[in-house]
Parts: C-alpha cells; sequence; structure tokens
C-alpha cells in the first residue's frame, strides 16, 4: 500500500521547548489514521505539521522530514499555498465563516480562481453530498451559515474543505464540541468518503477511533509509542504504555 | 418559635441591598430618561411652533432657498427656506465620509493586519490624539491653511464646502478608524486560520474574510463618522463661508444647520419666529441623529458573529 505522506524523525520546538521528539509516521493512501494519545501529547502539533499551520507560531523550528508524494514539504521549493489546497484540515470547534452555506463551500474554489459557475454549482453540491448534510441545507443554501447547528456547521466545514479536492484531510477532534447524533453522522461520512481522500484525526474518544480507523498512533509526551493496523493496536498492544492508556490507566 | 419564625421571613441583608441597589439604578435611569424626553419635548415644541403658529409650510422649509426669517417677504410672510443648508450639511457630510472611508480602512487595516505592533506603538497614540483635539482648533487650522490654499489654487474666496469637507474629513477619519479598527479585531482568529488552511494567501484571507466579516462594522463606522460631521458646528462655521446660498460648487460660501444654528442662535429674541426658525433647524439635527442611531441599531442586528 502507498504511502501519500511520510514523517522521518520528525522534531518540532517551540522555541527551545521540543514538543515532537523525532516522530515516524506514514499515513497509507485512502486509510484512515488515527492520532490518539492523553492531552498536551503532541497530537495537534503533528497535525498541524502536515499542512504547516505551525508556520503561523512564531518561534517553532521544525527538523527531520515530513514528505508528500515523495517531496519535503518542508523544502524551500515547496509552495505552502498549494500544499494546503492538497492537504485540507477540520479543526475541532466548527468554524464556518460569517457568509451564505453556498459562499462557504465555494470559498476554496473561487481562490483557485475557478470561475465557472456550473461548476461551481455543482462542486458544492457533491461536497455537501458527500458530508451529508445536503438534505438540510439545500434550500438553504443562500442563508448565513452561522445559522445553523453546530453539527451541521461542522459538515458544511467539512464540505468546505471536500470541495477543494484534497489528497488528505486533517481533522484535528472535530467530534468533541458535538452531541453524540451529530459525532455519528460525521463518523458516518468518513467512512463514506474514505475511499476517496486520505484522512487523518485526532481524537479523544476511543471508541471513535476504533469505530472508523484502519491505522492508529498513538502519541505520549511528544513520543510516538505505538502505531499499528487499529485492530492489532487495540486487541493486543505492544507497548505496556499504550494497554495502560487503553485501559483508562492515565490520560 | 414565633422568634424563629420572624428570623426566617425577615429580609436578609443581602436582599435589602439588592433592593436598594435595584431602586437606585431605577431612579436614575427614570432621570436620564427624563432628561431625553425633556429634550425632544423643548426641540420639538419650539421647532414645530414656526410651523403651527408661525405659519410657514413645511414643504416650504424643506424647499425654499432664502432664509430671512426677521424679514417678511413680499407674500405677507417670512423666508424660511432651509433648503440651502440641508443641502450644505449633506454635502460636506457625505463628502468628508467618502473621502475618508478609504483612508480609514487602510489605516485601519495596517493597524491590525500589517503591522500590529508598529501600528499599535505610533498610529493608535496619534489617532486617539486627534480624536481629543478641540473642533476650535480644527477649524483654526483649517482658517488659516486649507481656505488661503483653496483660494490660492481655485480662486474665489477660498469658503465653502470643499473646505469644509476638508476640515471634517480629518476630524472623521480617527472616528472611523478607530471604531473600524475595534471592528476588524472582533473579527474571531480562526476564521483567518480557516482561510489560510483552505488554501489562501494572506492578504486573500485579509480581504476575502476578514474585510468582507467586517463590513458591518465599517458601515456603523462610517455612520458613526457622518453623525459627527453632520453635528459637527464650530470648525465648519469658520471655513465654510456663513452664506445661506445654494451651494452651486465646492468653492463658493455656503452654510449647513449648525452654522447657522451657532450664528443665528445669539442675535434672536426666544419666542420669535426667527428664533423658532433655528429651534426647527436644531429639530433636523435630532432626527437626523436619530435616524443615525437607528440604523447603527440596524445593521449591528445583522453584523453578529454567532446568532
Ligand atoms: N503555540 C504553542 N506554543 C508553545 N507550546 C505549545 C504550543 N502549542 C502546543 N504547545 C505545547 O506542545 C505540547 C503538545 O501540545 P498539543 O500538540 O496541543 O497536544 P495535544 O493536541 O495532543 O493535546 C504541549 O506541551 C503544549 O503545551
Ligand atoms: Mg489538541
Amino acid at each position: 500500500m502507498a504511502n501519500v505522506m511520510t514523517a522521518r524523525n520528525l522534531r518540532l520546538y517551540y522555541g527551545k521547548h521540543e514538543a515532537l521528539h523525532g516522530i515516524d509516521l506514514d499515513f497509507p493512501k485512502q486509510k484512515i489514521t488515527a492520532l490518539i494519545g492523553p492531552s498536551g501529547s503532541g497530537k495537534s502539533t503533528f497535525l498541524r505539521c502536515m499542512n504547516r499551520m505551525n508556520d503561523l507560531v512564531a518561534g517553532v523550528t521544525i527538523t527531520g522530514s515530513l514528505k508528500l508524494d515523495n517531496k519535503d514539504i518542508y523544502s524551500p521549493k515547496t509552495d505552502v499555498v498549494d500544499l494546503r489546497k492538497r492537504v485540507g484540515m477540520v479543526f475541532q470547534q466548527p468554524n464556518p465563516f460569517p457568509f451564505s452555506v453556498f459562499d462557504n463551500v465555494a470559498f476554496g474554489l473561487r481562490l483557485a480562481g475557478i470561475k465557472d459557475r456550473a461548476l461551481i454549482q455543482e462542486r458544492v453540491e457533491t461536497s455537501l453530498k458527500q458530508a451529508a448534510v445536503w438534505d438540510e441545507v439545500k434550500d438553504k443554501l443562500n442563508e448565513n451559515a452561522l445559522a445553523f447547528s453546530g453539527g451541521q456547521q461542522q459538515r458544511i466545514c467539512i464540505a468546505r474543505v471536500l470541495a477543494v479536492q484534497p489528497e488528505i484531510i486533517l481533522m484535528d477532534e472535530p467530534t468533541s464540541a458535538l452531541d453524540p447524533v451529530s459525532a455519528g453522522k460525521i463518523e458516518d461520512l468518513l467512512l463514506s468518503i474514505q475511499d476517496k481522500f486520505t484522512i487523518a484525526i485526532v481524537t479523544h474518544n476511543m471508541q471513535q477511533a476504533s469505530r472508523i480507523s484502519d491505522q492508529t498512533a498513538f502519541f505520549l509526551d511528544g513520543k510516538l509509542v505505538e502505531v499499528g493496523s487499529t485492530k492489532q493496536l487495540f486487541m493486543a498492544p505492544q507497548k505496556e504504555e499504550t494497554s495502560d492508556y487503553l485501559n483508562g490507566k492515565f490520560g | 418559635m414565633d422568634e424563629i419564625k420572624r428570623q426566617l421571613t425577615k429580609a436578609s441583608k443581602a436582599t435589602r441591598q439588592d433592593r436598594y441597589g435595584k431602586w437606585i439604578a431605577f431612579i436614575c435611569t427614570f432621570l436620564i430618561g427624563l432628561l431625553v424626553v425633556s429634550i425632544f419635548y423643548l426641540v420639538a415644541s419650539k421647532g414645530l411652533a414656526t410651523f403651527f403658529r408661525g405659519h410657514i409650510s413645511l414643504w416650504d422649509f424643506l424647499t425654499h432657498q432664502d432664509w430671512n426669517p426677521g424679514q417678511v417677504s413680499k407674500n405677507g410672510v417670512p423666508s424660511v427656506g432651509a433648503l440651502p443648508m440641508i443641502v450644505g450639511s449633506f454635502s460636506v457630510t457625505v463628502l468628508s465620509a467618502i473621502l475618508a472611508t478609504p483612508f480609514a480602512i487602510s489605516m485601519a487595516l495596517f493597524m491590525t493586519e500589517i503591522a500590529p505592533k508598529r501600528g499599535q506603538r505610533f498610529l493608535q497614540p496619534v489617532i486617539e490624539l486627534l480624536v481629543g483635539i478641540p473642533s476650535v482648533v480644527y477649524g483654526f487650522v483649517g482658517l488659516t491653511i486649507i481656505v488661503p490654499v483653496i483660494r490660492a489654487i481655485f480662486g474665489g474666496t477660498g469658503f465653502g464646502i470643499l473646505a469644509g469637507t476638508l476640515v471634517l474629513f480629518v476630524m472623521v477619519l480617527p472616528t472611523i478608524t478607530s471604531m473600524y479598527v475595534d471592528s476588524l479585531r472582533a473579527v474571531p482568529r480562526f476564521y483567518r486560520e480557516a482561510a489560510l488552511a483552505l488554501g489562501a494567501t494572506r492578504w486573500q484571507s485579509i480581504y476575502k474574510v476578514v474585510l468582507r466579516a467586517s463590513i458591518p462594522g465599517l458601515l456603523t463606522a462610517i455612520i458613526f463618522g457622518m453623525a459627527r460631521a453632520f453635528g459637527e458646528a464650530l470648525a465648519v462655521q469658520m471655513v465654510i463661508g456663513n452664506a445661506s446660498l445654494l451651494p452651486h460648487n465646492l468653492i463658493s460660501p455656503a452654510s449647513t444647520l449648525t452654522s447657522v444654528l451657532t450664528t443665528g442662535i445669539g442675535n434672536t429674541v426666544m419666542g420669535t419666529l426667527p428664533n423658532n426658525a433655528l429651534w426647527s433647524l436644531a429639530l433636523i439635527l435630532l432626527l437626523m441623529s436619530l435616524g443615525f442611531n437607528l440604523l447603527v441599531r440596524l445593521i449591528g442586528r445583522q453584523g453578529r458573529f454567532t446568532k
């Protein structure tokens, strides 16, 4: 199975503080990888390396390599804007723009310079369908996205990312701010789109990780303790820390 | 037994303080309300007397061009035509707002998005200073610099709408800028992050998201600036020329509602028509500021970032 993204000996420093201690991790194409671990273990930090959102934080240094299709995304030749179109991100808090649903989903397309209205319309519809929110918003595409419920907003945000047709989608605890029903809808939609996208999802919820992911990576104190197929990691963890964490001994 | 019952049913100290505080707040609110109502009543009763007791028609007042309430004209009633002042007031207000807005947008963006640190250090104090300068100083500067410069460039006296506009421009610029800075700062950071994560450049995230999200705030800021310009009296009076003529160009002497009010109020006798006519001008000013306020309310209700 081809790996879309590979991290080798990835270290990240916030100023002098080393937050990631040499991570080696592969993201297989069209699989869902779950990143689990207690708070402060570096999951978000790692995720934000993958679309270079950490560039926005002052004083961050990164060493090691992080390759997308065998090209280092931290090489000076990388076009960050282009990278972020290929590696989309969904945040913990639903964050639609205070515009209409349509304008939200069309945002990335218009950024990419697409002018063809029919094409934009079609992509918006497809993306909202993929994000399993079409039926709820199809008659209200011109309404402000903020007028919808949190769960609907989050799915609109997912549609906004899908519309750009990224190769990888990063999700940082996308359901932790939502009720269980909304969370369930998002899990279902992730399963339904996983044959088209490679997904990396940070989650605090063990059940969620075991339900939807193919591969799970366990982070602890900025180190990657263990990574393996989800089944194997949950059923037969190799490391003691992993099994302690899974059994709720800490975190 | 009775003792305990009495103790229990007696209002506690906190409750009494609570009631006490409520009463004070209520009385203060009531007094302020009364004040506002009295002002409205005073201005309205005097301003309307022009029409009811002075038998001037409202239509003539709003559309006629001659302002001479002290003398009876040919048709037997004094000429109380406020059109030149109304046009003058609206011209300087709208023109100065149009002129100030692009500058305000650029300065606010510079202070919040482009160079927040330097903007904070240098521009913020400058703006605060500009807001605090008394209007007579602006008028004086206008009189000694702007008017002669206009005279030198365009000829004529130099007094007029253009001079008034330029003085007001300097006065409303800091108002609009500082209010718009506040509304730009109120745009949540995560909108910028979301835009960047979708592949926006920094500039795209500013003008496609931040600017767009802050349009209601910008409109509110402009309206506040316009309210200030519309109500400004002293500085405008010093540079506009104070001729109650319908302005035909930007550089001939003109007048505004406020300039006529401030120059005329000392020369009329309470209760006479010339005096009441000035109150009618004041009534227009009051209604306009009410209108500005309503607009701000309306926009504010639509421009929230959460529902
Ligand atoms: N912007 C930042 N500046 C400095 N330190 C940070 C920053 N963000 C996170 N950290 C630190 O990096 C470590 C990992 O944090 P994070 O990646 O947010 O963990 P997780 O997402 O697993 O909860 C923590 O010790 C945290 O305090
Ligand atoms: Mg996190």
